[in-house]
């Protein structure tokens, strides 16, 4: 039993943050943020900030469509390959400029998106198949598209502007795109009639299809919006490094999972938080930023395999720390 | 007498301080189906788990052909000869008849492979006893359950089995299957093995089984030759009710007068489904409650399910507020103004994680919200309303719905029905698991509704609640509506008389 008054009150203000179990990621990321501005020098620096901003816009925005994607009880593990085939496609429209090349990114992402609808819903496949058939066509087109080869944006039109200038000195313009995509996600789940079905669809399926609630048009919704963030991601990706990569994205859908766990959200559905899915994706950002310059500091040096193996094993403290605080609360029910 | 197979008696057991079983007894002789009857709760399955060494006994003795015994684990059953058919399958969907046959006892060649061919031999002999003939490779999981269940049992009967229990094996199975697996229940028993036949079905046992034993709060209050009892007396035993009483309410003439005047807001006529639910006459009023009586299996639950559109109905007509309707989901229903608040709250009903707010709300959501954005400020007011109105013990109300006691997620629930305004709600065992206190606060609260003109199907095993509260009741049995009986008027033993006497009894109301 927990200090039952206290959190009546906190409930309702948690809530939007995510509440109790995903408070863990919160405090994990003010942690590391704090213990990086006092080693590091130019931690804080406006460069380190924007950059890694600018980086990590991209897994912001495929964690936030996974994070939907889960509530409902589901997977897309076709986010990495759709934003590498998105970000080809962008390349190859880049001399129409933005208005032309942003859509066509987007609407790439979406088409696959309701590819994975379709066979979800219409054809009854279980997520993680359907979504592993359209993560190896996706991957499969971007390389027949690309033929194999990086393809280089078109410099003179306005494309690349979206992945490389900022407002002021610290804001990327991807954060702020990404931030607004959040900021969508957000409000569909804490206050439409879609948002609750979503996340009664991943509850309690029976239930939800009991009360007459429009569930597949929610499995619909989940799939078209992680597809529309994996395309925009990709749109990301060609505008900030100047080129289509159809090798790129490789195991994104991994990454996105992670940090959609470490917000808190349960894998069975149900449940979830979008801030607290954001903060896991910074955090996951945030070590390899730091391992970064832990390197720099010429103490030790680490290769960026280990750098994976540490992020591993960060993963998994943090699920362990939530588990652990997770379980008082489970046995009270 | 010969001597008996076993002998369970003054068997005792405790959950956490909770008697299960008072007093349990049970005998069986060799080559005898013996049914094992009662309600739910009353220690059957505590029993059989104690004889099949799932649980350990508290009190009391165990004799296995005369000699104590102490069946510590479910090998050590099996190993005396005590083999179990759940009603849940356990075998191998994926695998052959033959692999699910021999699993765990393969037939090896010398140097430890297996013999395949004396497998296939083995599970061919196996299944020629009953009679069947199956393709021996072929995936357990592509026959039909009939058929996996005899499987089963043929896996069961391979391996010197001398006691076979079967708990509800018809539960799935269509009147044909039922006869083929009786003609394999009566070559077992030629062979000599024992039967335990544990059935909700009451006139099952009088086609198979030789002996009963009734069971009631984990005692045992009965034992006889099946021969030597009547169905009534069998259900007075299950409820501890005289059946020479219940015998006499039967013949007292019930009042048939029409209570209710409101207008027929529901009308089913000869609606079956397709499941279990054979042939339903049923008519609500408004302002009225209309009881729905039975014994487990009898098709109360299917009969809401198919007016609900959760299943699909084979035959007959359905009227909602004097037109016909086809209902085939629920958003059907819940647009002809129908609510259904079901049996299994776990299962069908609370989403666990959302708080008490989303899930009162759920199923208003579409008149809550304009252009699918959530009018947040009026959703509070009404779950205020609900709140105070219902008496939800909440500390507030956006806590998770799964904090809450059984009683205070049922109210949520039944508000989440409320508040669409219904012209008829279907109660499925509405106070189940719920304490004494919430209970009557909810049977008000029906109470409440049903004077300002809703109408009220309600489904209970509690003959006090359908007595107390319907103003009509019809009985079900076997999926068919049997008869309705009008209050006041509807006595205990009349009610229990009218669901266990066969349909065609001079004495009572036909159903039309």
């Amino acid at each position: 039993m927990t200090a039952q008054p206290l959190d009546l009150n906190l409930r309702r203000y948690m809530r939007p943050l995510g509440g109790g179990t995903h408070l863990t990621v919160w405090v994990a990321l003010a942690l590391l943020i704090l213990f990086g501005a006092w080693r590091y020098d130019n931690f804080l620096s406006a460069y380190n900030i924007s950059s890694f901003l600018q980086y990590n816009s991209m897994f912001v925005l495929i964690s936030v469509g996974m994070c939907l994607v889960i509530m409902t009880g589901g997977i897309d593990l076709s986010v990495g390959a759709v934003a590498a085939l998105s970000s080809v496609v962008a390349a190859l429209l880049s001399a129409r400029g933005l208005v032309v090349a942003l859509p066509a990114g987007v609407l790439t992402g979406l088409v696959a998106g309701a590819i994975n609808a379709g066979l979800i819903v219409g054809l009854r496949l279980p997520p993680f198949m359907a979504t592993l058939a359209t993560m190896l066509a996706a991957r499969g087109t971007s390389l027949v598209v690309s033929d194999r080869q990086a393809v280089s944006v078109d410099w003179t039109s306005d494309f690349t502007g979206l992945g490389m200038n900022k407002i002021g000195p610290i804001l990327p313009w991807t954060i702020v795109v990404a931030a607004a995509v959040v900021l969508v996600a957000w409000y569909i789940l804490e206050r439409t009639s879609l948002g609750r079905t979503v996340l009664a669809v991943g509850g309690n399926a029976e239930a939800a299809h009991l009360m007459g609630l429009k569930t597949s048009r929610a499995l619909v919704f989940v799939y078209l919006f992680s597809g529309a963030c994996a395309g925009l991601a990709g749109v990301f990706l060609a505008s900030g490094y100047g080129a289509g990569q159809p090798l790129e994205g490789q195991g994104w859908e991994l990454a996105a999972i992670a940090s959609v766990v470490v917000g808190g959200t349960l894998l069975t559905g149900g449940m979830g938080s979008v801030p607290a899915t954001v903060a896991g994706a910074l955090l996951f950002g945030l070590v390899f930023n730091l391992l970064n310059f832990e390197n720099g500091l010429g103490v030790i040096s680490l290769s960026a395999y280990w750098q994976s193996v540490i992020r591993g094993a960060f993963l998994l403290i943090v699920i362990l720390l939530q588990v652990r605080l997770a379980r008082p609360a489970a046995s009270k029910a | 007498m010969a001597e008996p197979l076993l002998r369970m008696s003054g068997i005792t057991k405790a959950f956490a301080g909770v008697p299960a079983l008072r007093d349990a007894s049970l005998t069986i002789l060799p080559g005898e189906v013996h049914a094992l009857v009662g309600q739910n709760g009353a220690g059957k399955s505590t029993l059989i788990k104690i004889l099949t060494g799932v649980y350990r006994r508290d009190g009391g003795e165990v004799l296995w052909q005369g000699r104590p015994v102490d069946l510590r684990s479910p090998r050590d059953a099996q190993g005396v000869g005590i083999a179990t058919i759940y009603q849940e399958l356990t075998l191998v969907p994926q695998r052959t008849v033959t692999e699910n046959i021999v699993l765990g006892y393969e037939p090896r060649k010398p140097w430890g492979a297996i013999d395949w061919r004396a497998a296939d031999a083995r599970a061919r002999e196996v299944l020629s006893r009953f009679g069947i003939e199956l393709d021996l490779h072929r995936p357990l999981g592509s026959y039909p359950t009939a058929i996996q269940q005899l499987v089963a049992i043929g896996r069961a009967a391979s391996m010197d089995t001398r006691l076979l229990i079967m708990d509800e094996p018809t539960s799935s199975l269509d009147e044909r299957e039922v006869e083929t697996l009786f003609g394999v229940i009566r070559a077992l028993k030629d062979r000599g093995t024992s039967i335990l036949y544990v059935s909700h079905f009451l006139d099952e046992l009088f086609q198979v089984c030789d002996g009963v034993t009734i069971m009631r709060d984990g005692r045992t209050v009965g034992e006889t030759r099946i021969a030597d009892t009547t169905k009534l007396d069998l259900i007075a035993g299950m409820l501890g009710r005289d059946p020479d009483e219940i015998r006499a309410a039967g013949r007292t003439q019930l009042s048939t007068d029409q209570t209710s005047t409101g207008p027929v807001f529901l009308e089913a006529k000869g609606l079956s489904s397709d499941r279990r639910l054979r042939k339903l006459d049923l008519e609500v009023r408004a302002g009225e409650i209309v009881g729905l009586a039975g014994l487990l299996g009898s098709g109360r639950t299917e009969a809401a399910r198919a007016v609900f559109g959760l299943d699909k109905v084979t035959g007959g007509t359905l009227r909602v507020g004097g037109r016909e309707v086809r209902i085939n989901t629920p958003r059907d229903a819940i647009d002809a103004g129908i609510a259904f608040l079901t049996e299994d709250r776990k299962v069908e009903g609370i989403i666990p994680d959302l708080s008490v707010r989303e899930n009162l709300t759920l199923a208003l959501l579409p008149r809550l919200s304009r252009m699918g954005i959530v009018d947040e400020a009026r959703e509070r007011q009404i779950v205020d309303g609900f709140i105070k109105a219902l008496g939800i013990r909440t500390a507030d109300m956006d806590q998770p719905i799964r904090e809450l006691s059984g009683g205070n997620q049922q109210k949520v629930l039944l508000g989440r029905w409320l508040a669409l305004e219904p012209k008829l709600l279907i109660l499925d065992e509405p106070t189940r698991g719920v304490d004494v206190g919430a209970k009557l606060e909810i049977q008000s609260i029906i109470a409440k509704h049903v004077e300002q003109g809703c109408a009220v199907l309600l489904i209970s095993s509690e003959f006090e609640e359908l007595i107390e509260g319907a103003h009509n009741i019809v009985v079900l049995q076997d999926g068919r509506s049997v008869r309705r009986l009008n209050n006041p008027g509807v006595t205990e033993a009349s009610l229990i008389h009218a669901i266990a006497e066969p349909p065609d009894d001079p004495h009572m109301e036909a159903a039309e």
